[in-house]
């Protein structure tokens, strides 16, 4: 039985669909079997991100009004045979199925997947209610900004009222350098203020924007210091034990031969 | 450059500062599902009650929700300019 796990915000635009992605990569790349759900009708975007948006041919509101076969909608990744995508549809809304339909869904779909994740909309209306029906657990992304961790607030508040117990938080474009100066929020900040375990914090990272423009997922590349950061947090869902990264350190060139000469610990 | 950021980062309005109580502040509300709307009704009613018993000062008054920890606590400081001599009609309103 596979484990099901909405990725959630609240407010838009800090990243969930990029998490999704990421997460269901690097944890594809692991061997497991995975299945990303865009739970964002009307406003699909998880197909870009992953690079499938040509292959398209059925919908989540086709699977769910039974238009279709479920396995008939499910999209195989460029890259792992292991790795599909149900994708949302474009052209209906939020209206166009109901949490019970979810629910069933992911019920159906954690028989033959490891893990089942759910990217959901921004907002809490029924987008938010759609998306979180059919999940074991959430992850909730915030990002280093006032309105961000706001809304990361109140969306924990409703997962736990609808007894998604415990939501783990993924930190999402943390500046080491403004942090150090004063001018950011740091993690300790924010887990003070949320209340909740930390599952991962993610640098930004200008190869974010690049893999996003090939529809190729930053985990891909080994060079990429969020891709790293992702790694680890898959790695971290499947159970292991793995440190955060070390960001206060510059990774210039100065600082590589510094590492380079001193002692490893 | 190492001190000068340090320096920087000490500094009490550094911006980050300034998010942390903000953001405190704004949760407060949000968390005890009170609008300052409603605070502010509150308010109002609050002074109702209390001047049929003292006369307040409504222009200094403060009515407030701060929260320590995990609970929230109503802090209202209401200056007092004069207390009314009770008499049986006070009681009656």
């Amino acid at each position: 039985m596979g484990e099901t796990i909405v990725i959630t915000s609240g407010k838009g635009g800090v990243g969930k669909t990029t998490t999704t992605a990421n997460i269901g990569t690097a944890l594809a790349s692991m061997g497991y079997k995975v299945v990303l759900i865009d739970t964002d009708i009307g406003l699909r975007n998880l197909d870009v991100v992953m690079g499938l948006e040509n292959r398209i041919v059925f919908d989540l509101v086709d699977v769910a009004n039974g238009n279709c076969r479920l396995k008939q909608a499910l999209i195989k990744d460029k890259r792992f045979e292991n790795l599909v995508l149900l994708p949302a549809a474009q052209t209906k809304d939020k209206t166009a199925v109901t949490p019970e339909q979810l629910k069933e869904l992911c019920d159906q779909l954690r028989e033959e997947f490891d893990y089942v994740l759910l990217d959901c909309p921004a907002g809490i209306e029924q987008g938010f209610r759609n998306a979180i029906a059919g999940a074991d657990w959430g992850i909730v992304v915030t990002t280093p900004e006032v309105s961000a961790v706001r809304d990361a607030d109140r969306i924990i508040g409703l997962l736990e009222a609808s007894e998604l117990r415990n939501p783990k938080l993924i930190i999402n474009r943390l500046r080491p350098s403004m942090v150090k100066r004063g001018d950011m929020m740091d993690i300790n900040d924010m887990i003070d203020i949320l209340a909740v375990d930390l599952l991962g914090v993610v640098p930004e990272d200008e190869m974010i924007v690049v893999s996003t423009n090939k529809g190729e997922p930053v985990v891909l590349d080994k060079n990429s210091l969020a891709g790293q950061a992702y790694r680890n947090i898959a790695k971290r869902i499947t159970g292991g034990d793995v440190p955060l990264i070390n960001l206060e350190e510059e990774h210039g060139f100065v600082n590589k031969l510094k590492k380079l000469f001193s002692f490893k610990n | 450059m190492d001190l000068f950021s340090r320096m920087l980062g000490s500094r009490e309005s550094s911006s980050k500062n300034i998010a942390k109580e903000r953001l405190r502040l704004v949760l407060v509300h949000d968390r005890s599902n009170i609008s300052p709307q409603l605070l502010e009704s509150l308010k109002e009613d609050m002074v109702d009650v209390i001047t049929n018993y003292m006369e307040i000062d409504r222009n200094n008054m403060e009515v407030n929700l701060s929260s320590d920890d995990n609970s929230v606590t109503l802090v209202a400081n209401i200056p007092v300019i004069k207390l009314k001599r009770l008499s049986v009609s006070n009681r009656g309103l």
